[in-house]
């Protein structure tokens, strides 16, 4: 019998599928009951499923399928107006449906519960609206309905297919069923006898898709991984051979081989709406278990994901959603009373971005406390009060992450028992993804998930830095620049112990990648030779990675590192090059965390990420000088041109001004000093640090007692009353700092503002 | 009475051996690709046949002295958890059948670093063959790592 088995995983594949249809079609009725094809489709799905059931002998799943069927009657003939009391129901006897089918799976038998309570509740529903013979309406339609049914050349039984035509149903009844699944060929004079509502959309498909396991398609990634490594090798080797015939059929491997990897890899990939579409229905189940009202809105349901990508983010997602509706969105009331829609929006969004698929979860919730985030990291003893007060509030939602932090002041059994949070980025960044959460107070939370697309083969650049040869993905690859010492100006420069280099104007934060890994200590000397650079992002941070050369690019398949080494954070894996070594694979954000992490912050700051929290408070790199033995201040890194080093004696005077020779111009001086704590005087000095800004227009130099740090940090102004030259003050890295208010200073330049050369 | 199956091989002249059902297989020396950063005993990594296999020093793992560079250092393949891992080692002896009544614990002297990895002493006829505790030798943390910087 193992064409019956198989024709009985068939029945089931499908009915799994067309009961998810299912769920989305009757959330999508709830806010639309007179959709009268959803009501076709949703009556469709249930007689195909009581039919089959039938077929097979499962009398109890016939019945409920057979109950629901008859209350959609009713709504279908408009005798009864779809109430969410009512879809209550009907998703009930979609999830008893689901139930039974996983017991069949399991067991081959559709189990001991018989559901008599969510039959008696059909039963009653039905019996309460007005009847008409619904139930030889149902009979009726029957044979239209196969036609939305996969058609299978293995069904037997195709004597009876034009059964349920003429007679009339009385469930349950089995030769009803077997009408469902005809062949080809008994299934066109059914169809021509009857009113055709709806199209035979599924037909048609399956006349051109099969079904493949997964894993078969798992070992074929997994071959043509090994045999775009065999094609590297024998590229390679091509290049030193001359034979044209052989550097011809070397050719053509190359791109046949490409071509395999895509059309591999593409029968991976699936629309992000697979697992999108179960959102609506545990959105709307959950908003009516916590009394909530909640719109969900899907954009991007087509971006697609390789399979094992989706599978990954599943759960995450969903639990992600859950606690977007449970906490995020308000009740109605608070709402309302808040002055907001009463109806909470959950939107999501998918979009390609770079290389990389960007999902985006946003509800106008109210937003995560901060303050309260900061109360139980301290209660838990994950921070010391000390650093809780200081430590910037981006830093502090990162806790929302930790295991064990929950901000629900009641568990509820959709959320607040603080674990999940932690689950979700585990798992993301698992598979080389990366999570990301911006909040607002009584605006709503903002969640970011950033997915590769697939995980296998990545075009990747190599380089070589100590002897050893690495890969670098191209996804967080900006750009490479050769940085020449000998012809000109460009060079490595230091603010005190950061490697940095003027990108465009701009100060790009230069990390060593000998130092990093430890292949090397000095690298200071190298500031005066040939530097590779090359220019990653991370975590909307931007570097200039140093290495001794730049081999070229190539695909890579990605092989995970052994246990033994997957602590090292900087590496994402190891993968098998042309010549058969193993080579490393670098990851950009195991870099960043490393020199982050070591204290040198600097050498992580990057260029501002503008707007990227849309909170009060904003991110900022900036120059943290000290103005005297307990005075700090921050001058916003993107007015600084130049620091500069400046004898005392080159201090002089025009008018009331102090100015240095600076190139061919005057360089107005602002001692910042002064204002400060009364630090040494310029006498005493052996030299004197100068900050030179510009604005583009005009340039300033800001004397200051000494250059501490360059940070990335989020500066909450606290505004001070008539301070001349700061526009506030805020805390950085614990201490508190005067924020330099650049543009002002600008404005009370005793010069005609000069263009600056750039 | 039992006898087991055991595959030698030496390290800084002792003789261990692990049971000849663990060892996958024993390959020549391969090129190893550093790894920065990682534990010292993880001599690098292989490619053996299309698949990346972390390469472990015995005689780190042991704290014997380096190897001398006129030795070539075999791979012998073991599983450890499902994944394949390399034990390099000096050199390569024989496939042999113990009686298992010639086995003893290790003597209650034997210093804590050898203690972890030797489960176990086989009385040959000739000289000890040391058991090696494979699962703990493979089980390099970050915590073996010592700071050489």
């Amino acid at each position: 019998m193992t064409d019956f088995g198989d024709i009985l995983k068939d029945f089931l594949v499908e009915s799994y599928e067309n009961l998810d249809q299912l769920d989305q079609d009757l959330v999508a009725l709830e806010s639309d009951p007179d959709d009268a094809d959803r009501l076709a489709s949703v009556f469709r799905t249930l007689h195909t499923i009581k039919g089959s059931a039938g077929f097979f002998g499962f009398e109890k799943l016939q019945a409920v399928a057979h109950a629901g069927e008859n209350l959609l009657s009713r709504l279908r003939d408009g005798q009864m107006r779809l109430t969410p009391d009512i879809n209550d129901l009907l998703l009930a006897t979609a999830d008893a449906i689901r139930t039974m089918l996983q017991t069949i799976e399991e067991s081959g038998s559709d189990g001991e519960n018989s559901y008599s309570e969510l039959l008696r509740k059909l039963e009653e529903a039905y019996q309460a609206a007005p009847s008409s013979g619904g139930e030889a309406s149902v009979a009726g339609e029957a044979p239209a309905n196969t036609q939305s049914v996969e058609v299978s050349e293995a069904a037997p039984a195709p004597e009876d297919s034009t059964a349920p035509a003429e007679q009339p149903a009385s469930p349950p009844d089995s030769s009803e069923g077997k009408g469902v699944r005809p062949t080809e060929g008994s299934a066109r004079p059914v169809a021509e006898n009857q009113p055709r509502k709806s199209s035979g959309k599924a037909s048609h498909v399956s006349d051109s898709t099969i079904r493949v396991d997964v894993a078969l398609l798992d070992k074929l990634m997994n071959l043509v991984g090994e045999l775009v490594l065999a094609r590297n090798q024998i590229v390679q080797f091509a290049n030193t051979q001359s034979d044209p015939a052989f550097l011809n059929a070397s050719q053509r491997l190359s791109l046949v081989t490409t071509e395999l990897q895509e059309g591999v890899m593409k029968t991976r990939m699936q629309p992000i709406a697979t697992i999108w579409n179960k959102l609506p229905r545990v959105v709307r189940d959950l908003a009516r278990q916590c009394g909530k009202q909640v719109r969900l809105e899907l954009h991007g349901k087509e971006v697609e994901l390789d399979k094992s990508i989706l599978e990954t983010i599943k759960d995450p997602l969903t639990h992600l959603i859950r606690n977007a509706v449970d906490h995020g969105i308000e009740s109605p009331e608070e709402r309302t009373a808040a002055g907001k829609p009463a109806e909470g929006t959950l939107s999501l969004r998918a979009y390609h971005e770079g290389g990389q698929v960007n999902i985006e979860i946003s509800d106008d919730g109210r937003g995560i406390d901060i303050d309260k985030v900061r109360r139980k990291a301290i209660e838990r003893g994950l921070l010391t009060p000390d650093a809780a007060a200081t430590a910037p509030d981006h830093q502090i939602l990162q806790f929302i992450f930790h295991p064990g932090l929950s901000t629900a002041e009641k568990v509820t059994n959709v959320s607040g028992r603080g674990v999940g949070m932690d689950v979700v980025k585990t798992h993301i960044e698992k598979i080389g993804g990366s999570i990301e959460i911006s909040t607002e107070r009584g605006r709503g939370t903002t969640f970011r998930i950033k997915l590769p697309l697939t995980l296998a083969i990545i075009p990747a650049l190599i380089v070589r830095t100590g002897g050893e040869r690495m890969a670098i993905p191209q996804v967080s690859l900006l750009e490479l620049v050769r940085v020449d010492p000998r012809d000109g100006k460009d060079r490595i420069e230091w603010v005190h112990n950061a490697p940095v280099y003027r990108l465009r104007g701009e100060l790009l934060p230069i990390v060593y990648l000998s130092q990093v890994l430890g292949l090397e200590d000095n690298v200071r000397r190298s500031s005066d030779s040939v530097a590779y650079l090359v220019v990653l992002h991370a975590e909307g941070r931007r570097f200039g990675l140093v290495v001794d050369e730049i081999v070229d690019t190539q695909e890579i398949v990605v092989k995970p590192l052994a246990r033994q080494l997957k602590h090292i954070p900087v590496f994402a894996g190891a993968t098998i090059m042309g010549d058969g070594k193993v080579a490393l694979i670098l990851d950009a954000f195991g870099l960043a965390r490393k020199v982050g992490l070591k204290g040198n912050g600097n050498a992580t700051a990057a260029a501002p990420t503008r707007g990227s929290t849309g909170s009060n408070s904003r991110t900022v790199t900036v120059l943290l000088v000290a103005l005297g033995p307990d005075k700090r201040a921050v001058i916003p890194l993107r007015f600084v041109s130049r620091l500069e080093d400046i004898a005392p004696g080159a201090f002089e005077t025009a008018g009331e001004h102090t100015v240095i020779q600076y190139g061919d111009r005057l360089l107005p001086i602002v001692d910042l000093v002064r204002y400060g704590s009364g630090a040494a005087s310029l006498s005493e000095r052996e030299k004197a640090p100068v900050v030179v800004c510009n604005d583009g227009h005009r340039q300033v130099g800001l004397l200051v007692d000494r250059i501490v740090d360059i940070v990335e940090a989020e500066i909450r102004l606290h505004p001070l009353a008539d301070d001349p030259i700061a526009a506030g003050a805020a805390v950085i890295c614990g201490k508190v700092a005067d924020v330099i208010d650049v543009e002002r200073l600008f404005t009370s330049l005793p010069f005609d503002p000069t263009p600056v050369a750039a | 009475m039992s006898r087991d199956t055991y595959c030698t091989f030496t390290v800084c002249d002792y003789l261990f051996g692990v049971p000849v059902y663990e060892v996958q297989e024993i390959v020549r020396n391969l090129e190893r690709t550093r790894v920065p950063l990682a534990p010292e005993a993880i001599d690098g990594l292989i490619n053996l046949r299309g698949q990346i296999v972390p390469a472990i020093d015995v005689r780190h793992r042991l704290a014997l002295p380096p190897r001398p560079e006129d030795i070539e250092p075999m791979n012998v393949i073991v599983k450890a958890g499902g994944e394949p891992v390399s034990l390099l080692v000096d050199e390569i002896g024989d496939v042999i059948e113990v009686d298992a009544a010639k086995f003893e614990e290790p003597p209650d002297t034997l210093l804590e670093t050898g203690r972890d990895l030797i489960h176990g002493v086989m009385k040959l006829d000739s000289e000890l063959m040391l058991l090696l505790n494979i699962d703990k030798c493979v089980c390099v943390t970050e915590a073996t790592r010592s700071e050489s910087r």
